[in-house]
């Protein structure tokens, strides 16, 4: 090929496109080869830094869960007819795939009693930004406004988007662990053209979203709400507390951690939004003979039809993560949803007191949580981590970490897989770790 | 669907919409070319009553089954009404498109524009 084009050598063939002056004139400082053999040892020595969750007691949450996956979840998800998740372009050909979303789409919306959901986005902070894009698109205001309650990861990916397609993104902080109230009605006016609230919030606290959603009633705002799915069982959902779009993260509907994804992120709406949402959308027909059979629909909205005026450039749902949520709500159950929740419920409120009883621990707030809350340690933050970690038990999050505001919080999560009996070892150990802290810092004083 | 027409009493722009004149009020559509290359319609996205339309551009949205387009406005103005029936009945557009698929009506800013648009015939001329 070269002699066709009329060079001698590859590396005539850059001198004379590539200016000297531009080109590296070194090897680029990489190791040397390594033979197979040495590179998969050296592989599993990197993989043995990690710390699983299987291999410590963990009560780490922040917006994504150590839930138990059932087996039939993983029995599912390997069955080679859902292993490609690409949606076809010929769709309808992949008749049980299509079934598929369509049924997880009536989960969605029956969770979130929203009448219309697609068939999920990547995860939970894209799904935020792109709700503010659908507010862009329905009215044009120039102004979001959200709580600095919404995950961080969820705020930084929105920051993003809307500095491509200009909304100006206004945060409204916390008060006592929940949006300051005052704050938000006041940020909100006739150029608002979104509003983004999290429940429950970062900080674990149940939110007043009613009082949230009503704030915007006079104002042209799409309310969107980004929920954690897992307390629906006992939250009031979003569609009956003025929440036009619902959002979220998916990963604790039968995904695991794996390493922070890959997850998926649930989409639903009112009807006023329907050819406004991103992604696909699975609808159920008839077919020439009358049976039922499912087609992908409203794809004028989308960007193989749509060009630069879609909807979403992201057409590729998660829907192997969304089937493993599917799989996972229909293995709960309407009731199991409610219990797990409860049981959720009744174990942070252990767990808060317990650990509030421990000497240098204190509440961050006082608001209702369902699964998550924060405390306040007198003594650093990341160290406390670092002590219980070393005796097999990760306490949570440091919320200084992302809040400035927060620099002594730790945010603690329950899921099913943490007894009393855990809980318990975690105030014993909590409380050696932040007395050994206060020790060591009174002694260098 | 109606057969290919294309009346002598309308104003039209060559991006295959109509204007019919009432004084200093118009009211505009697109064109029998313009929905027979549509296809079916099943949705419409009006503006809102108050929006300023400008000659040559966008002012609405219509859904087909294959496509969404773009609708231009004709001549420039004020948006005084808009054709809320459209929202349950989009085949309007298709059945009737001078008629009943009418989709606003526009207080005009500019006399001077109309001498912009083309009659029938010449319409007609564009399309062959």
């Amino acid at each position: 090929m070269l002699s066709e084009i009329g060079v001698r050598s590859l590396d005539e063939l850059f001198d004379r496109q590539i200016p000297a002056a531009v080109r590296l004139q070194r090897p680029l400082d990489l190791p040397a080869g390594m033979a197979e053999q040495d590179v998969y040892e050296h592989l599993r020595a990197l993989a043995a830094r990690n710390t699983s969750a299987e291999d410590e007691i963990s009560f780490l949450g922040a917006g994504m869960y150590d839930h138990y996956v059932p087996a039939v979840v993983d029995m599912l998800m390997e069955r080679s007819e859902f292993l490609t998740p690409y949606t076809p372009y010929q769709p309808e050909i992949s008749q049980g795939g299509l079934q598929v979303m369509f049924e997880y789409q009536t989960a969605i919306s029956e969770l979130t009693a929203l009448p219309v959901s697609n068939a999920s986005v990547y995860e939970g902070p894209s799904a935020v930004a792109a709700a503010a894009y659908l507010a862009k698109l329905a009215n044009g205001k120039p102004k979001v406004v959200v709580s600095r309650g919404v995950h961080p990861h969820a705020r930084a990916a929105l920051r993003t988007l809307a500095a491509g397609y200009g909304h100006e993104v206004v945060e409204v902080g916390l008060r006592d662990g929940v949006t300051d109230a005052a704050a938000w009605a006041g940020a909100i006016d006739q150029d608002t053209g979104a509003v983004i609230f999290q429940q429950p919030n970062f900080l674990g606290a149940v939110e007043d979203a009613a009082a949230l959603a009503a704030a915007a009633k006079d104002s042209p705002a799409v309310v969107v709400g980004s929920y954690d799915p897992i307390p629906l069982g006992i939250l009031k959902p979003p569609g009956e507390v003025g929440v036009d779009v619902a959002v979220g993260e998916g990963q604790s509907l039968g995904n695991r951690l794996d390493f922070g994804g890959p997850s998926f992120g649930y989409f639903a709406a009112t009807d006023a939004y329907l050819r406004r949402m991103p992604g696909r959308i699975a609808g159920e027909t008839h077919d020439v003979d009358g049976k039922r059979g499912f087609v992908l629909t409203l794809q004028t909205r989308e960007q193989h039809i749509r060009r630069e005026k879609a909807t979403s450039n992201i057409c590729t749902a998660q829907a192997l993560n969304a089937l493993a949520g599917v799989v996972y709500l229909t293995w709960l159950g309407r009731h199991g949803l409610v219990e797990l929740g409860e049981l959720l419920l009744q174990r942070t409120h252990y767990a808060r007191e317990a650990l509030t009883a421990v000497d240098g621990v204190e509440a961050l707030h006082e608001q209702p949580v369902v699964r998550e809350f924060a405390l306040r340690l007198d003594a650093p933050v990341d160290r406390v981590i670092a002590r219980c970690q070393d005796a097999g038990i990760n306490p949570g999050f440091a919320i200084g970490r992302e809040y400035d505001e927060y620099p002594d919080g730790l945010l603690v999560a329950l899921t099913e897989r943490r007894s009393k009996e855990h809980i318990d070892r975690l105030a014993d150990i909590l409380g050696a770790a932040v007395a050994a802290e206060r020790h060591s810092a009174g002694v260098s004083a | 669907m109606a057969d290919a027409s294309y009346p002598d009493d309308l104003l039209y722009h060559p991006e295959h919409d109509w204007a019919r004149l009432d004084g200093d009020t118009a009211t505009f559509g697109i064109t029998w070319f313009a929905q027979d290359a549509l296809g079916e319609v099943v949705f419409v996205d009006p503006p809102e009553v108050g929006t300023r339309v400008t000659m040559g551009e966008p002012y609405a949205e219509v859904e087909s089954v294959k496509a969404v387009s773009d609708v231009i406005a004709p001549l420039s103005g004020e948006i005084v009404e808009v054709n809320t029936g459209l929202a349950d009945k989009p085949e309007a557009i298709n059945e009737d498109p001078y008629g009943e698929g009418w989709l606003v009506r526009v207080k005009l800013s500019d006399d001077g524009e109309r001498d912009g648009l083309l009659d029938a015939a010449g319409y007609t001329a564009t399309l062959s």
